[in-house]
């Protein structure tokens, strides 16, 4: 079902090591998004971006000149991005804006900003009940997840290194990628790399790197008269579960479960009728989680299920095209990228690691451990 | 492990941290559904009441999952420790190290009982060691008792 909005417009700004400020790699995100749309700055009258500063949108807004009608600086991590399309795709229906700029992007890498223990502010209960006890932020999270994960279902962490091994696969294909000029991974290699937070090792961790990107919501109307093949809005959903580490009952059942049954519901789909699926891959065990959550396996089943290269280049499961979080970039919060690589194979643009004939694809993003989780279907014209 | 550094309680929180200081492990508690929660909060998120007490817990669970940390978010943190989620008698959750083991010997669902890091202010942080017949013994489990 079209929402009547569609993505006009996507770019990733410079990734890697870049050793340029936010607000420079914001710029070039937002102009290439703009350019490839075939529009100009202004044209933009909303914008939805996090990560810049306390008042992101905002201070966005002041940078490039410009006084929105609707602004959106939702802060909910990775999945911020995927909750921005919802909102976004509501305000151009209700006519509070015409074009959206849904923006990020982070230089942390450059920056050495990111630290293994997170951000805990202190007035919150997790710093009184949590932190003290010394869990990596997030990660430490993401482990006992997959260490339940592993017992509760009797999956190995070699079969779980398949979401790492098959990211690599893309990566090589992907110039873009941060892992692109390297070598294949094998599942040996995840499992005996450095052990960070167990069984999680830094091979079962996405990178820190530079990084972000831009996409450019508009009317279906409009963007039909515009540059590129539009990528209409189908469906969307979220969830919101957790801030502490203790509050989820169970570590495999994640949100996703009620985020991916509203956006499939919304976009009047079924997992079946996906060819290309992007969900952020924080950790490996992220995407055994999801792809359960959302349907695609049964639970218990994602490690079997997975394996046997349906989710590598040539599969029948093209997952996480880009290279993912784990092999192409990580910029902190993900979830832009994976819109803007949804858009690259719907367009037929994702050349070497193009899915053949790709018409629809869905991008899930999560936030936080496990906190956050939002979903968008989205589709091309046949 | 070491006493860390513990935010001062607030006006919630303070009659949880103040039992500590006697090593009573305390769950809030509804006063009107009955439902235990962790962390103390001022309302009651089984059924939003705002009249919560107090229960003391037998400071006795299980492991529900756990995970060796390698690399410390500070440097004043040793490593490898094991931080867990012990899944209390009383149906509430706490974040916390389990201690008393090799921490490549600890299994889910492992049975244990907490015990007291005492901080510099009077206070005490909950751990969780090896629930053994005895609270003065902690036996070892032979390496092919402890699952996989």
């Amino acid at each position: 079902m079209s929402t009547g909005v569609a993505i006009a417009g996507a770019a990733e700004c410079d990734l890697g090591v870049t050793g340029k400020s936010i607000l420079g790699l914001q710029a070039q995100a937002v102009s290439r998004a703009l350019a490839d749309a075939g529009l100009s700055l202004r044209d933009v009258d909303g914008l939805a971006t996090t990560g810049v500063s306390r008042f992101s949108a905002t201070q966005l807004a002041d940078y490039f000149g410009l006084r929105p009608r609707w602004t959106d600086s939702t802060f909910a991590g990775g999945s911020a991005f995927e909750m921005f399309v919802a909102r976004a795709t509501q305000a151009i229906q209700a006519g509070q804006a015409e074009t959206v700029v849904i923006s990020f992007a982070s230089n942390q890498r450059s920056a050495r900003s990111r630290s293994l223990g997170g951000v805990v502010e202190e007035h919150t209960p997790e710093a009184q009940f949590e932190t003290p006890y010394g869990p990596l932020y997030p990660l430490s999270y993401y482990a006992m997840a997959a260490q339940r994960y592993l017992h509760d279902f009797g999956g190995t962490h070699e079969e779980l290194a398949e979401v790492a091994v098959a990211a690599r696969e893309w990566a090589l294909l992907n110039p873009a990628a941060f892992r692109y000029d390297t070598r294949p991974l094998t599942a040996a290699e995840v499992v005996g790399a450095k052990p960070i937070s167990s069984p999680l090792t830094a091979l079962d961790c996405c990178l820190v790197t530079d990084g972000g990107g831009a996409i450019v919501l508009t009317t279906l109307e409009r963007a039909r008269d515009l540059r590129k093949k539009p990528v209409e809005i189908l469906g969307y959903g979220e969830r919101t579960t957790n801030t502490s580490m203790t509050a989820v009952p169970d570590l495999t059942v994640t949100g996703a479960v009620g985020s991916g049954a509203d956006a499939f519901a919304r976009a009047g789909v079924t997992p079946a009728d996906i060819d290309v699926v992007q969900v952020y891959d924080s950790f490996t065990i992220t995407v055994a989680l999801t792809l359960e959550a959302l349907g695609f396996c049964g639970r218990g089943e994602a490690l079997g299920w997975i394996a046997g290269g349906r989710i590598r280049p040539g599969g029948d499961f093209p997952l996480n095209t880009s290279g993912g979080g784990l092999s192409y970039c990580h910029p902190g919060q993900f979830g832009i990228l994976l819109l803007t690589e949804a858009v690259a194979q719907l367009r037929g643009e994702a050349g070497a690691r193009q899915v053949p004939g790709a018409r629809l694809a869905l991008a899930h993003g999560t936030g936080g451990i496990l906190s956050t989780h939002a979903t968008v279907v989205l589709g091309v014209e046949a | 492990m070491n006493p860390p550094e513990v935010p001062a309680p607030d006006e919630i929180t303070a009659p949880w941290w103040e039992a500590t200081g006697e090593h009573r492990l305390l769950v809030q508690t509804c006063v009107r559904c009955s439902g235990a929660q962790h962390p103390p909060r001022a309302l009651c998120v089984h059924c939003g009441h705002d009249a919560l007490g107090w229960s003391e817990s037998a400071g006795l669970g299980v492991v529900d999952s756990f995970t060796v940390v390698h690399r410390a978010p500070r440097p004043e943190l040793e490593v490898p420790y094991v931080i867990a989620r012990v899944r209390l008698a009383e149906d509430v959750i706490l974040l916390t190290r389990l201690e008393g083991r090799d921490p490549g010997a600890w299994t889910i669902g492992d049975p244990v009982r907490a015990t007291w890091v005492g901080l510099d202010d009077g206070r005490a942080l909950p751990v969780f060691v090896p629930a053994g017949p005895s609270p003065t013994t902690e036996p070892e489990p032979a390496p092919e008792q402890r699952g996989s």
